[in-house]
Parts: C-alpha cells; structure tokens; sequence
C-alpha cells in the first residue's frame, strides 16, 4: 500500500512539473489525477533507458521520457526527452593490414596506431546527444485528424531541427483510414577539424597548421531533408488490421562522412600507399513501400511487418520484422507477457562504395569505404518481458543480440589482392541491446 | 496456426483481388482491435530506440514513419 501511494506520487509530481514547465496553470487537474475519474484528463508518461554495446566497439546508453496528455476533446499533447551518451571506436574506413598502421585524429592532434591484421577503428568518438520533440494531434473534422510537430536534437558537433505535419481521414465506420504526411529537417555538421576536401590525403600528425589547413574546405556545412509519406490502413476483420505506406525522401546537402577514408592500396601488393578522405553525392532520394499486420490469434498477437527501401545511388534494401506477444496470464503472480522479436535486413552496396581504391588508377567521382553503405546483411533476435506492477503500470524488460554482416559486394576490379587476403575486409560486428521500460 | 500466418502474408493479394467491399468490422466488434498489443505503433519507445540505432548502422530508414534527419551517428 505504502509502495501504491508512493508511485501515486511520482506521478501527481510529475504531472504538477509538467504543467508549471508548460505554464499551465491547471493545478488543481493535476492533483485530481490520482481520481480514477480523471483517467481521460490526464498524463501519461513512458521512460526508458537503453543501452547498446557493440564487441570492441561503440557503446552507447539512451534514455527517453516521453509525456502524453489526452484531453476530454480528444487533443493530444506529446513531449518527448531523448538524451544519448555514445562512446567507443567506430571503423574508418580504411582497410586493415599486416602490418601496424598509424592514424591521425580528426583533429589532426594527436594520432591512433591500429596493430597487425586488425580493421581500423577511431577511438575519438565520445559524444552527448539531447533531442526534444513536441507533437499536438487534434481531430479538426468529423473524420479528419490533423497533427503537427517540431524536433530539435543537439550534439557537440551536429545541430538538427525538424518540423513535421500529418493529415488522417477516417471512412467506412472507421475501418480504412487514409493519410498524407511530410517532415522537413535541417541539419548543420560542424565536425571536429573541420570538413575536408574530397579525396585529400590524411594529415600526419607532424604536419604544420597550415598544412593541416589545406587538407580542409570549411568549418561546418548543412544537409536538408524533406520526407513526404502516404499510408493506408484497414481493418480487415476483427482479428486483424493492416497498413501500407509509401515514402519519399529527398536529402540534399553535405553527405560524406568527414571523418571516414579509404585506402589507396598497390594494385598488386595489397599494401596501403595512402588513406584519403572519402566523398559522396551531395543528394541522394529514397524510397520505400512499407507493409504491416497485425493478427490476434486465440490469445497471442503476431505483428510483421515488411519494407522495400531504393534509391539513386543503387542501394536497395528488404527489412522483414516479426514479433510475437504470448500473454503469460497470472503464472508469475501478476498479469504477464513475453515477446519473442526477429529483424531480417538485406542491403546491396551504393554504386560508389569501393573497399579500397587501387593506386594510380584513375579516381572516380564518388567514392566510400563505409560499410554502412556496402552489402551487407544484419538480424537482430530478442526477447521482451513485461508485467503489469502496482496500479495497472507496465513494466519491461528487452534484451537483443545484433549482427552486422558486411559481405564482398563483388566490384569488378576490386577483388582482395596479395596482403589484402591475409586480413579480414568485411569483419562481422556483434552487439548487445539491452532496455527497461517503465509506463505509469 | 500455420494457415493463419499465410493468410498474414497474402491479405495484400486477398485485398487487392476482391477490393474493400467486405472488409471492416462493426463498432461493437472492436473488442480484440481495441487492445493496446493491437496498434500498429504498440510500443513507441521501442519503436523510437530501434530507429535510432538502425539509422545509424544501415543504409535505410523510415518506412513505418519519417525517415527523418536528427543525428550525426557515428
């Protein structure tokens, strides 16, 4: 009883937070929301906190607070708090050796030495995200349901604000459902030691300022993104609904990783002559068809979904993911459940994306490294737990395992040669998810 | 079980050969699409991390919602 009250007020407290961050003076509402009554007129809050851990690699840990208010009228008010902490090594590109390698930071203080046979991995990176968002949806016609919302996230080195905006019609009693959306985000990268010039060579560390300085074009640049999404969803009986969607995306502006290279190797060799930065289109459009189910079996709810993405520079991908909810009933005491989860994902590499260059050959236009847009195949397979606690909140708990398999995309002209087949041009990359979730 | 799940898989078929004319169900059917496990957004914080770390490690995103822009993701 006494543990009851005290979640009881977590929430009052909340709420009253909530209301005087907002400038709402509706104090008495938020004491009455303890009341069963005031269920309809009142807060809930989600929050979570995540922690992603790759072997050897980049960690990160997430936490979200996510506060939704439905009033009587049915207007709903979202704010959502994400602030991530990311730490680790993350690959550069470069292609490993049997020998040591040596790497200057992005800063070009300080350097990073890589040993013997092992895929070069930047250690720079430590980095603080916070993101707000804040979403308003209100039926504005019998049938007609408008939403809007805004996004600001900022890191050290990356600024991004977003609006967006959505429009829903509701027909057949609300069986079909039809929707219009768009987003638009700006983004601004001003990266540690600027961004440098396309296919410039790495700076030693021995360098001069000025040196240094050339290698550089500027000291941030921007990106847009506009996204336009149609989606349909229907009732199809009453165990089953579905939805399709189909989405464009134009992003246009600064696209290449500045802190990403690729090596130049001996044509015959294999060894490294030189690592020079990599560069990408500066746009690039996507789309993709996006198709879901959901269906209630006896007592397990199956949800699957499907999605096609392509775009101009020659990337497609397929995303199949599936989870299964399996109510436990009262076995474990409470009101229980466990959520079996698997993602299959499938990309063919970007048209520009090359392992290595080979030296002396001619350079191309475009030009990457980055596995994250070479051919690649990942799953994920995990398991959720969640229980009902004291006052009907929802407590959870997930734990996933990730795997990132970067394949030879087989480039003509670009298959390993003499060092480069004693080392691993495509290692795989593990990953631990783990999350709690609280809902009150 | 298993014929379920075939049917899960060729409802866009089943949809586009026989049109919406005996789809849907009345108001007071709703008993099971009611429950929260039902929505097609069932766990939005999950949903949200997910996006974040995929966005970040593949060369895809959005789909189910916006793609988006909002972070530099190393």
């Amino acid at each position: 009883m006494t543990n009851k009250t005290e979640k009881t007020n977590i929430k009052a407290a909340l709420t009253l937070a909530t209301a005087a961050l907002l400038g709402t003076s509706n104090l008495a509402e938020a004491n009455t929301v303890t009341t069963p009554s005031a269920k309809e007129n009142s807060w809930d809050f989600d929050s979570a906190l995540l922690f992603y851990s790759e072997v050897d690699r980049v960690s990160a840990a997430e936490a979200i607070f996510n506060a939704k208010k439905t009033f009587a009228n049915d207007e709903i008010l979202n704010l959502k708090l994400t602030v991530d902490a990311l730490t680790g090594a993350s690959a550069n590109g470069a292609v490993a050796q049997p020998n040591v390698q040596t790497f200057t930071r992005p800063s070009g203080k300080g350097e990073y030495t890589i040993a013997a046979g092992d895929t070069p991995l930047d250690d720079t990176f430590h980095d603080t995200r916070v993101q707000l968002n804040a979403q308003w949806t209100q039926p504005i016609a019998p049938n007609y349901t408008a939403s809007g919302g805004v996004h600001i996230s900022k890191e050290y080195d990356y600024l991004s604000l977003g609006v967006n905006g959505n429009l829903a019609f509701d027909f057949d009693r609300k069986n079909s459902t039809f929707s219009a959306g768009f987003s638009y985000f700006q983004d601004t990268f001003t990266p540690e030691g600027g961004i440098p010039k396309a296919f410039s060579s790495m700076p030693k560390v021995s360098d001069s300022a000025d040196d240094f300085a050339e290698t550089r074009i500027e000291s941030e640049d921007t990106k847009t993104t506009t996204d336009i999404l149609l989606g349909f969803t229907q009732v199809i009986n009453r165990r089953m609904i579905t939805q399709f969607n189909y989405s464009y995306s134009i992003v246009d502006g600064y696209l290449t990783d500045p802190f990403k290279v690729i090596s130049k190797v001996d044509g015959v060799t294999g060894f490294t002559q030189d690592n020079i930065y990599e560069s990408r289109p500066d746009s690039r459009v996507k789309q993709s068809l996006y198709a879901q189910s959901l269906y209630h079996f006896d007592s397990v709810v199956l949800d699957v979904s499907y999605r096609y993405m392509w775009d101009d520079w020659e990337i497609d991908s397929h995303t199949i993911d599936t989870r299964f909810r399996i109510p436990l009933g009262d076995a474990f005491g409470t009101e229980s459940y466990i959520q079996p989860h698997f993602r299959l994902y499938q990309q063919s590499a970007a048209e520009f994306y090359r392992p290595f260059l080979i030296d002396g050959e001619a350079a191309p236009t475009y030009a990457s490294a980055d596995y994250r847009i070479g051919e690649m195949t990942t799953f994920t397979v995990g398991l959720k737990y969640g229980l009902l606690v004291n006052n009907g909140h929802d407590l959870s708990f997930r734990l996933e395992y990730y795997r990132q398999a970067p394949t030879d995309a087989g480039i003509a002209g670009f298959e390993a040669r003499g060092a480069l087949n004693e080392v691993d041009l495509y290692p795989t990359i593990d990953a631990i998810i783990a999350q709690v979730t609280y809902s009150f | 079980m298993k014929k379920n799940m075939k049917l899960v898989l060729f409802i866009p078929l089943i949809i586009g050969a026989t049109g919406c004319a005996n789809l849907g169900v009345e108001p007071w059917e709703r008993d099971l699409l009611a429950k929260d496990e039902m929505s097609l957004n069932a766990a939005p914080v999950d949903a949200a991390l997910d996006d974040h770390i995929y966005f970040s490690k593949e060369a895809s995103s959005g789909g189910k919602g916006f793609g988006g822009g909002g972070c530099g993701c190393n």
